[in-house]
Order: structure tokens, then C-alpha cells, then sequence
């Protein structure tokens, strides 16, 4: 009887396979409406992203204090703000670094132009990572807690302390998500800083937060050495990516027969497990919600 | 009410898997908490309501920020979770194996189904020894969860429908 009971399955006999068959048949079709451009599935998402936005920006808010616990067993308040600033400078004087080659170059190419001065026509809204895409999606995207409201839209480049981070791309009100370079749709223009070579950065879509980039220079005869820096290219002003961001360092090279092109492996300089705050680069004079940090280092 | 509280539970695993849990990643892989929620709704309320259940979860899987693959792949999934987890109840209140045992084949198909409607798709498919660690992995993140939600998520679902549930 037991076993009878059992099969007839928990809403009796009258249950029918239809509503199955038309759950099924809805997840299709909104997968087919997905898949062309600029469907419908924009706006729900947008909308969805609406409710759902300030959620995780209150949830990660009030899970901060907690998830920085390890740091405040490590350090007092002022040696945290001590290690903090040390940090910034440590990373800006890497970057320096790894950028000298790439600045003295163009400082050769730009010689006698005034143009240069459009570079620092840039300023960076302040952002907080308050929800990652879990690996079980096979998407690398973070949301942050900045949007519409802070003069974000789509296709503004991310970067941090240490680098590019990746681009944004869509907004609500108040959060944005932001594709990271090492997901498998991320494309980057990249420009080897030493030889000024440009080519194509693809992120690699790895497990984990340790991602890899595959750079293939447009060039097939320039070969990038070791440890030569990554910057971005840069692109036309309604480009997603502004030029000169660090990106990252060839570890290793190979080149196949088959392909015409070399690639290299580059290894990014950020740390994309311990994401947290970001800058989005904006032009001067955007109104925002928040204090905008301006290219000569003043809050706004 | 019951419609209710079953969507405030999705908000709540969505936020907290999106949010709080990506703090503690193996691999970048995050225990599904939504997959949990579904599956405690299979083993109490049966399969029609969990695959009902399972597509609104997965719908809101696949818009809410930051998700950007294809929608509707995590909803095809949850709703044959939902559907196929409801098939294995009993009329007995299931057993502490049972629970694990369910949450594993439900979370080992769900991941599958996900990764599987990628590849038919081509939206950033991996290889496969990549694939059999993320749902391997997840299995296993799953499964250490299950004490820790569906005890009280299935309580919530009994109590708020006691005589259907027990009957």
C-alpha cells in the first residue's frame, strides 16, 4: 500500500504533467527572448534590478562589519587606516611603476602636443562591490552600489587601486553591474607598454578568482617579453575603456603555427577575490550623488 | 500567504547568496541557497507547487543583479529540481537522509541543467573537467548547508499549511 501511495506522487492521481509542460515551455521561450538584442528581458531585468539592487547593497552593508572581523582582530583602528593609506601608495607606486615604460613612450609620441592635458579631463565616482556572480553561473559580473543616481550609464570603464577592473554594463537607480575582464565575453583593446604593440585582450572565463587574460597582438612578428606590462588602449570617446589603465603583466608567450597571431597569458594586477572599492570613470562635471574624486586627487 | 511567505524566502536566499556568501567562495562557487529553498518546498508541499516555486526562483536568479547569462537557464532548472525533488517525497515527514540525499541529486541536476543549457546556448561555456568541478563542488556546498536551511525553511512551509502538509 505504502508503495502504491508512494508513486501516485504527493497531489494524487488527478495531477497533470500540464503545468510542468508550460513551466517548461515559459523558461524557452524567455530564453529565446533573451537571446535577441534589446528584447524585453532588458526591461524586466532593470526592473528586477530595481527591487532586488538596494537589497544586497543593505544586505552587504550590514554584513560588512562581519566579514571585517578577521581584519579588526589583526589591527587597531588607526593601524587599519595606517595600513590602508600605506596600501593606496603602494599600489599607486606600482603602478607607476609598471606604467613607465608605457609614459615615457607616449610622452615621446605626444612631444609637442597640448592634447595631453584631455587625459586628466577624467574623474572617478567611488563604489563599493556589494554582490558577486557565483561561479555556478559561469560569469564573472560584480554589482555595485552606485547607478543611475551617481551619474553612471553603460559602458564606463571600472578600475581600482591596482588596475582595470572591467566595464558597466547596465544600470539601475541605485546599483550597476559591471562585467569583469575575465569573463569569457570580456574583449579589451590592450597596448604592451614597452613596444606600444596593440591587441586584443579575451578574459579566460577561469574558476575562481585567480583569472587569466589571452592577449593577441594584431602584429604577428611582435613578440611581448616576460613580465612586460598590459596597459588599456583605449578607445574613441563613446568607447567602454579610457586608455592608459594598467591591465595587467605577460607571464608567459606562445605561438601556434595554426594562428597567425602570437598570444600571450597575462596575469591581471587585480585581485579580483577581495574586490571591494572600486572607482568608475566618468567625465568631469557629472552630476552625482556621492563626493566624485576630480583628476588632481580633490573631492568634489 | 503561503505565495507570500514562500517569495520573501527567495528574496532572503537570493540576497544572502549574492551578498553574504560570496565572502566564504570555494573556488567562486556559493551554496544555492534558492536550490535549498526549493527543494525544502518539494519535500513538504509536493512537486506542483516547488516547480511553481522553483521558476519564480530562477527567474529571479537570472534578472536580479549581477546575473548576466541568458534568462531563464536557472529558472529551467529549479522548476525540473522542483518537479523532480517533489516526485521522491513519501508520505511519511522524510528522514534526515532522505533531505541529504535529495539535496544532492537536486543540486548535482540543477547545477547540470544550468551548465548544460550553456553549452546548447554557447553563453560562456567551459570545458567539461571545468564543468564536473563547479558541480561537484556545489554538490558538496549544498549538502553541508542543508542542516542549517531546510530544517527550519520546511518547518515554515508546514506550518503555514499544516493538515495539507501532514495528510
Amino acid at each position: 500500500m505504502t508503495k502504491e501511495k508512494r508513486w501516485r506522487g504527493p497531489g494524487g492521481p488527478k495531477q497533470s504533467p500540464g503545468l510542468l509542460v508550460a513551466l517548461v515551455l515559459a523558461c524557452l521561450s524567455l530564453m529565446a527572448l533573451d537571446s535577441t538584442a534589446d528584447g524585453p528581458v532588458d526591461g524586466a531585468r532593470r526592473a528586477v534590478g530595481e527591487v532586488f539592487g538596494p537589497v544586497e547593497v543593505a544586505t552587504a552593508t550590514a554584513v560588512r562589519p562581519f566579514t571585517a572581523v578577521p581584519d579588526w582582530f589583526r589591527s587597531k583602528d588607526s593601524m587599519q587606516d595606517d595600513l590602508l593609506q600605506l596600501q593606496a601608495e603602494n599600489s599607486q607606486l606600482r603602478s607607476e611603476v609598471a606604467t613607465q615604460d608605457y609614459d615615457r613612450n607616449r610622452l615621446a609620441e605626444y612631444d609637442g602636443l597640448t592634447a595631453a592635458a584631455a587625459d586628466l579631463g577624467y574623474s572617478l565616482v567611488p563604489a563599493r562591490v556589494v554582490g558577486l556572480g557565483p561561479s555556478q553561473s559561469f560569469s564573472h559580473t560584480v554589482t555595485i552600489d552606485a547607478g543611475s543616481d551617481a551619474g553612471l550609464r553603460p559602458d564606463l570603464t571600472v578600475i581600482n587601486n591596482d588596475g582595470l577592473v572591467g566595464r558597466v554594463l547596465r544600470v539601475t537607480r541605485s546599483t550597476a553591474t559591471v562585467l569583469l575582464i575575465i569573463d569569457t565575453d570580456s574583449v579589451v583593446g590592450g597596448r604592451v607598454g614597452e613596444s606600444m604593440e596593440v591587441g586584443l585582450l579575451h578574459g579566460r572565463g577561469d574558476l575562481g578568482n585567480d583569472g587569466r587574460l589571452d592577449l593577441e597582438l594584431f602584429d604577428d612578428t611582435a613578440v611581448p617579453s616576460k613580465h612586460d606590462t598590459v596597459v588599456t588602449w583605449g578607445s574613441e570617446a563613446a568607447g567602454p575603456y579610457v586608455s592608459g589603465v594598467p591591465v595587467g603583466r605577460v607571464t608567459s608567450v606562445y605561438s601556434s603555427l595554426r594562428e597567425t597571431s602570437q598570444r600571450a597569458v597575462i596575469e591581471p594586477f587585480v585581485d579580483f577575490g577581495s574586490l571591494d572599492l572600486v572607482g568608475v570613470v566618468v567625465a568631469s562635471g557629472t552630476d552625482s550623488d556621492r563626493s566624485v574624486i576630480d583628476a588632481d586627487g580633490t573631492l568634489r | 500567504m503561503r505565495a507570500l511567505a514562500a517569495a520573501a524566502a527567495i528574496v532572503v536566499a537570493l540576497a544572502l547568496q549574492v551578498s553574504v556568501f560570496s565572502h566564504f567562495s570555494w573556488a567562486g562557487v556559493v551554496p544555492n541557497l534558492c536550490l535549498l529553498v526549493v527543494v525544502a518546498a518539494a519535500l513538504t508541499r509536493g512537486s506542483h507547487f516547488a516547480a511553481v516555486l522553483g521558476f519564480v526562483a530562477g527567474v529571479s536568479l537570472d534578472l536580479a543583479p549581477p546575473a548576466d547569462h541568458v534568462a531563464g537557464r536557472w529558472a529551467l532548472a529549479l522548476v525540473i529540481v522542483g518537479y523532480v525533488a517533489g516526485r521522491v517525497r513519501r508520505d511519511a515527514p522524510p528522514t534526515a537522509s532522505t533531505v541529504v540525499a535529495t539535496v544532492a541529486a537536486a543540486s548535482f541536476v540543477g547545477t547540470s541543467v544550468f551548465a548544460l543549457t550553456g553549452m546548447v546556448l554557447d553563453d560562456a561555456a567551459l570545458g567539461v573537467p571545468d564543468l564536473l568541478q563547479v558541480i561537484g563542488v556545489s554538490v558538496v556546498l549544498d549538502v553541508l548547508l542543508t542542516p542549517f536551511v531546510l530544517p527550519p525553511v520546511m518547518g515554515m512551509f508546514r506550518r503555514l499549511e499544516p493538515d495539507r502538509a501532514l495528510a
